[in-house]
């Protein structure tokens, strides 16, 4: 089966600084590929590749086996790939229903007389948000006051609804609670139920053990290591994510009594 | 597929009729949550105060004279609201007004030519205007408060400038014997008389403008591209709201209503002083302001904005007829600004929290 987006060798420089190199990842229908990475190791730049933000300088990225070199979100959205930002698309201030349909709003009647299809944007809303599992009190509250776990739904849900085939969601568990972060997972799985290729950036190895069937290490714009969930248990994952001997090498500095000196001088920089 | 997110509730009906959770939401609470009631609250305050205090102020002629004032205010703070809505000011707005009407004026006279060209002449240079507005911004990306503070010097200079080089004098020659004046004034500054009572045209522009406005925001694409302009401009870009047209439109509508208060200052007036106009771009941002629409873009209606104008036109007309020094007029725009804002602060906080 051909991969609905398959990075192969794909490197991205920022002038001398080498953000990514030589990274391969599959994502098939059905499916959840997690991409694993502390800060700075190369997760955003990947995003942006896969978006439409940027362009890879070397590798092939091909979309269903053709080669693909994205101009524009624009353009990744018309070739079904819809990504969800950690800072969300959405307006906080409108109401869920209007949120929903921003950009694609459909109209009825001709002429001068063009208008929103309320009705149908304000049942469709709640009808696709009930398909993910959510069911809003009242569709006209204004998105801000929905929790940041379903805000995340909502954006989801928009995203399947507008007929995405891969959607790339960046850390959306990062800023909730244990919980939120549960109810946001099982819509994350509902949208793999669903059929789509889902690429789940994160970097909480619990998280990502959840629901992946591929995991993609990165780390300091390398690939560190990438397994099918059959390869890898949660210890090892949970491990090469937070460093291996690094962390040893941690606990051994934070151990109780020792040296008291800072290490390094205390200047600011 | 999940649907187990609230195994205990039953889902609503498709097709929404209702939802058993939603009772507890008043009507008092939906209204709260109306960018206007700040308005309708002090329209009512002030008028009730006017009545008391000012024994002319309910004869049918004196609402008429209030209405009138209104409209003047009213007609450019539908367009100044949409545009804060949309995030954005634009101080040029007043002596823009001014400009549409000089250029009317001035084309007609030197070109000797039907007035109706000037004010054709005069409906493409403002509109020109509200373009560039928009176009500085969008492609600078300065704040619009630096953009239309430059605007509105400038076209402040030109102004009196070519006033100066043209007619000699700061005020415009009188244009009133030219042809297509009589019809023109018909348009811009006649009066119907209804019921005995003389209602001035720019009251029929006026509510014409606002119920425009609430359809364009409320039932439209572009009124939901405004909102989300306002709202979060980066949101709006990442699903495809086209933030750049929408921004220009928004600099557009505001040149078309002053080109319409132009026009009306010209065929009412006939003789236009170049120097007007300066400070009234805060009376309509103060009207939108009071009308509801949130300094920081993103939530307001026209209707609030055409409420806002009416207080106003309430007191500058009331402050007269109770035979106070009209000099409290200014104070009483600030101290109405400060408190409409900070209720309307308050109520929307209310509203969020616990609807």
């Amino acid at each position: 089966m051909t991969a609905l987006v398959a990075l192969d060798d794909v490197s991205k420089f920022y002038g001398n600084v080498k953000a990514l190199t030589d990274v391969s990842l599959e994502v098939h229908a059905g499916e959840i590929t997690c991409v694993l990475g502390d800060n700075g190791a190369g997760k955003s730049t990947l995003i942006k590749i896969i978006a439409g933000l940027h362009r890879h300088d070397a590798g092939t990225f091909t979309i269903e086996g053709d080669e693909a070199r994205l101009g524009s979100p624009r353009e990744a959205l018309d070739r079904g790939i819809a990504t969800v930002y950690q800072d969300l698309a959405v307006v906080p201030l409108m109401p869920v229903w209007r949120n929903f349909f921003l950009g694609s709003e459909p109209t009825t009647g001709v002429g001068p007389f063009r208008r929103l299809d309320v009705r149908t944007m304000r049942e469709t809303t709640r009808a696709e948000l009930l398909r993910m599992g959510i069911d809003l009190r009242d569709v006209d509250q204004p998105i801000g006051t929905l929790s940041g776990g379903e805000r995340q739904c909502v954006a989801i849900a928009r995203a399947v609804y507008f007929g995405a085939k891969v959607l790339v969601l960046d850390e959306p568990t990062a800023a909730l609670g244990v919980k939120q972060s549960g109810v946001v997972l099982k819509y994350v799985a509902a949208a793999r139920d669903a059929g789509l290729g889902v690429v789940l950036i994160t970097h909480n190895p619990h998280h990502a053990y959840l629901v992946g069937d591929r995991f993609v290490l990165l780390k300091r714009g390398t690939m560190a290591g990438s397994h099918l969930k059959s390869e890898i248990a949660l210890e090892e994952l949970t491990r090469q994510m937070a460093g291996g001997s690094e962390l040893e090498q941690l606990s051994h500095e934070l151990a109780r009594g020792g040296p008291t000196e800072f290490p390094g001088g205390h200047r600011p920089e | 597929m999940s649907t187990a997110d609230a195994p205990t509730r039953q889902p609503a009906p498709s097709g929404g009729a209702g939802d058993e959770r939603l009772v507890h939401r008043s009507l008092a609470r939906r209204l709260m949550s109306r960018p206007e009631l700040g308005s309708v609250v002090g329209a009512i305050a002030v008028f009730v105060l006017f009545s008391l205090v000012a024994e002319p102020f309910l004869r049918p002629a004196s609402l008429s004279t209030v209405l009138y004032a209104s409209s003047t205010i009213g007609i450019m703070a539908v367009p100044v609201a949409l545009l804060m809505i949309g995030g954005e000011f634009d101080l040029s707005a007043g002596v823009m007004v001014v400009s549409s009407a000089l250029i009317s004026s001035m084309f007609s006279y030197q070109m000797t030519a039907n007035t109706w060209v000037g004010v054709g002449v005069s409906l493409l240079v403002t509109l020109a205007i509200g373009v560039l507005n928009g176009v500085l911004l969008t492609r600078t990306k300065l704040p619009s408060f630096v953009i239309t503070l430059g605007t509105f010097f400038m076209l402040t200079g030109l102004n009196l400038g070519f006033t100066k080089l043209i007619s000699g004098t700061v005020s415009t020659k009188s244009i009133a014997d030219m042809e297509g004046f009589d019809s023109a004034r018909a348009v811009f500054a006649s009066h119907l008389t209804i019921g005995g009572v003389d209602i001035q045209i720019t009251i029929v522009w006026w509510l014409v403008l606002v119920a425009l406005a609430t359809w364009i925001l409320l039932r439209t694409r572009a009124g939901n591209w405004i909102f989300a302009v306002g709202g979060n401009a980066d949101a709006a870009r990442a699903v495809g709201v086209p933030v750049t047209r929408t921004r220009i439109g928004l600099y557009m509508g505001v040149a078309f209503a002053a080109w319409i208060s132009g026009q009306h200052l010209l065929f009412s007036y006939d003789a236009i002083q170049s120097g007007d106009g300066v400070g009234n771009e805060f009376l309509y941002i103060i009207a939108a302001a009071v009308g509801g629409c949130l300094m920081t873009g993103g939530f307001g209606s026209a209707i609030g904005a055409a409420v806002g104008a009416f207080i106003f036109g309430m007191a500058s007309k009331g402050i007269v007829y109770a035979q106070w020094n009209p000099d409290w007029y200014k104070f009483f725009l600030g101290a109405m600004l400060l408190l409409a804002t900070l209720l309307n602060a308050w109520v929307r906080k209310r509203a969020e929290d616990k609807s």
